[in-house]
């Protein structure tokens, strides 16, 4: 039985749908991202999942219990970080873990959860001493602070500097490796490349597409050619001249152009050919293979294409 | 299988955390207990000699202005404090992150209140006290029974307003803001900080239909000399506690965890007055 069982689920906020006919289930351990822009309805999904909002329609079960219903042993079970939600300033980092902790059955000792988050030496300062980011490492001790089954994290590391990132994927695979349950929404492709074993695309309340992340790459074409604009060029005229020269859809942003393309040999071959011919130089040419990043990009492009959105 | 903590623990909890939340938040402190002091001061400082005549009889004003002053306390500590603080919390989204948690969300309101509660003791003990010392303040055994339910129906019915002004006003500046509007006007029709004999008709009125002026009048009976005990006066603890059960209604109505849209966090930085 899935950890997390969502069917055909909808809110709207007035006019506005901000989810719109969402279905996924996580198993057991897993650790499973949603990805989309900010507005693409990630947050309403876990709130709703937390018991935080109800569902316009549809159904939800968390840990076989639906959270809108659900009382005090639920909350027990689950760990929540909001993005949005504060801590009293006025108490230090050992205060508030305590203070939280105490409400569980059985939380973890205080020096266990600030060392699995790494507030060690700022355990006895004031919350509102505190950074951004490790104020965000506050949120997610005492998200973990009663030993959850399953963890929600509403995009845990935004705000973080790269390192202060690094630490909390780690602590969040190490969560996944013993055995949690987690829930992340995230904006980083990256991140849900890097930590989560299932991926859902989320876009305008749809999710417009569902797999591991090798499965979504190899979804699009599995490879990127991408150089820099030669100065001969005009960008304007960028994108029809390369796309006849490649065979494939070309995209420019500033100076940098990119194809994600079937045939690399056959697509780099032709590329490099003109450039001879022309005798230009192709500066930072690369070939690669795609990122989730390409994935999401193309994917959100052709929700768009599909269907203008009418609010 | 429950293993949760008992909920006279919980709340025994949250009442200490809120006490050492409001110890550590210096401006709640000095608006709440040390301003209403320095006014009791300030009061008998300039009108202290004078004498007040009444129907009932005449009595001095240094004790008119202890027994007011420490239903103002009362009030504050608990409707002001209240309407404040919550509302504060509300928008940091602490309240929103304390749902989350396995406490009974009543065990967080009741440890605001209960910590509104030892605030407003602490701070009509320490007036009395003054009062005792340095105004001829007279205590009466037999009239103490009715100074502690007198406290005890107040302090309840205006943590009860002071929860549904939070209920009704969603920012947390907005609803300092209103509290303070409230409260402060009242006082000035309430037999506060001036007796009130030779005022104009519509502020008695304004005055007996909120709930403040009856708390201080039923406050002050307990000390003033020509009041015999036990001194309950029923009528007004009867429609002070009416206004409490009203505000009850809406604040359970009316009360959400959620912020107030987009307010950022550390609204605490321009906490305006808490008086």
């Amino acid at each position: 039985m899935p950890v997390i069982d969502v069917r055909d689920l909808r809110k709207d906020y007035g006019a506005v749908r901000a989810v719109d006919g969402l279905s996924f289930h996580v198993e057991a351990g897993e650790v499973y991202a949603l990805l989309g822009e900010n507005g693409a309805g990630k947050s309403t999904a876990v709130e709703i999942l937390e018991g935080h909002r109800s569902a316009t329609s549809g159904s939800v079960e968390v840990l076989g219990v639906d959270p809108a219903r659900a009382g005090r042993e639920f909350r027990d079970r689950i760990g929540v970080v909001l993005q949005s939600s504060g801590v009293e300033a006025e108490f230090t980092v050992r205060e508030v873990i305590t203070l939280y902790g105490g409400c569980y059955r059985s939380p973890r000792p205080v020096d266990e959860v600030v060392g699995l988050v790494g507030l060690e030496e700022k355990v006895d300062e004031r919350v509102g001493a505190l950074s951004g980011g490790q104020r965000r490492r506050v949120d997610l001790a005492l998200g973990i602070v009663g030993r959850p089954e399953v963890l929600f994290l509403d995009e845990p590391t935004t705000g973080f500097d790269p390192s202060a990132r690094r630490q909390s994927w780690d602590l969040i695979e190490a969560l996944g490796a013993d055995g949690t349950t987690v829930l992340l929404t995230t904006h980083y492709l990256d991140e849900a490349e890097h930590l989560a074993s299932r991926v859902g695309v989320l876009s305008r309340g749809k999710m417009i597409a569902e797999g591991t992340p090798e499965d979504l790459i190899n979804r699009v074409s599995g490879t990127v050619v991408s150089f820099t604009l030669p100065d001969s060029v005009i960008t304007i005229d960028a994108a029809a001249m390369f796309a006849s020269i490649i065979g494939a859809e070309v995209r420019v942003s500033g100076r940098f152009v990119e194809a994600n393309v079937d045939h690399p040999t056959e697509a780099v071959h032709r590329l490099t050919g003109w450039a001879i011919d022309a005798r230009v130089e192709l500066d930072s040419l690369s070939v690669g293979r795609a990122s989730l990043e390409e994935v999401y990009l193309s994917l959100a492009d052709s929700d768009r294409d599909d269907e203008e959105p009418t609010a | 299988m429950s293993g949760f903590p008992t909920s006279g623990r919980l709340l025994a909890t949250q009442t200490r955390y809120q006490l050492v939340s409001f110890w550590r938040i210096p401006v709640a402190m000095f608006f709440t207990l040390g301003l209403p002091l320095i006014m009791l001061v300030l009061f008998n400082a300039l009108f202290g000699n004078s004498t007040i005549v009444t129907p009932d009889g005449s009595w001095s004003s240094r004790q008119f202005y202890t027994g007011g002053l420490a239903a103002f306390t009362a009030a504050s500590a608990t409707f002001t404090n209240l309407a404040n603080m919550v509302p504060i919390r509300r928008d940091e989204g602490v309240l929103k992150r304390w749902r989350g948690t396995p406490l009974p969300t009543w065990t967080y309101i009741g440890g605001f209140i209960c910590s509104a509660i030892v605030i407003a003791f602490v701070g009509v003990t320490a007036m009395i006290t003054l009062g005792v010392v340095a105004y001829d303040l007279d205590i009466e055994l037999a009239k103490m029974p009715a100074a502690f339910v007198t406290f005890f129906i107040g302090v309840a019915s205006f943590a009860a307003l002071g929860m549904a002004l939070a209920s009704l006003v969603k920012s947390a500046t907005s609803a300092s803001a209103a509290a303070n509007a409230i409260i402060l006007p009242l006082a000035f029709v309430s037999n506060i900080f001036i007796q009130l004999d030779d005022a104009p008709r519509w502020i008695e009125v304004v005055g007996n239909l909120f709930p403040l002026r009856p708390f201080a009048e039923a406050f002050q009976a307990c000390f003033t000399p020509f009041v015999e005990a036990p001194a309950f006066q029923w009528d007004k603890l009867a429609f002070i506690a009416a206004w409490g059960v009203v505000g009850l209604v809406v604040a359970l109505r009316k009360f959400s965890w959620e912020p107030s849209g987009s307010a950022p966090r550390g609204r605490r930085a321009r906490r305006t007055a808490t008086t």
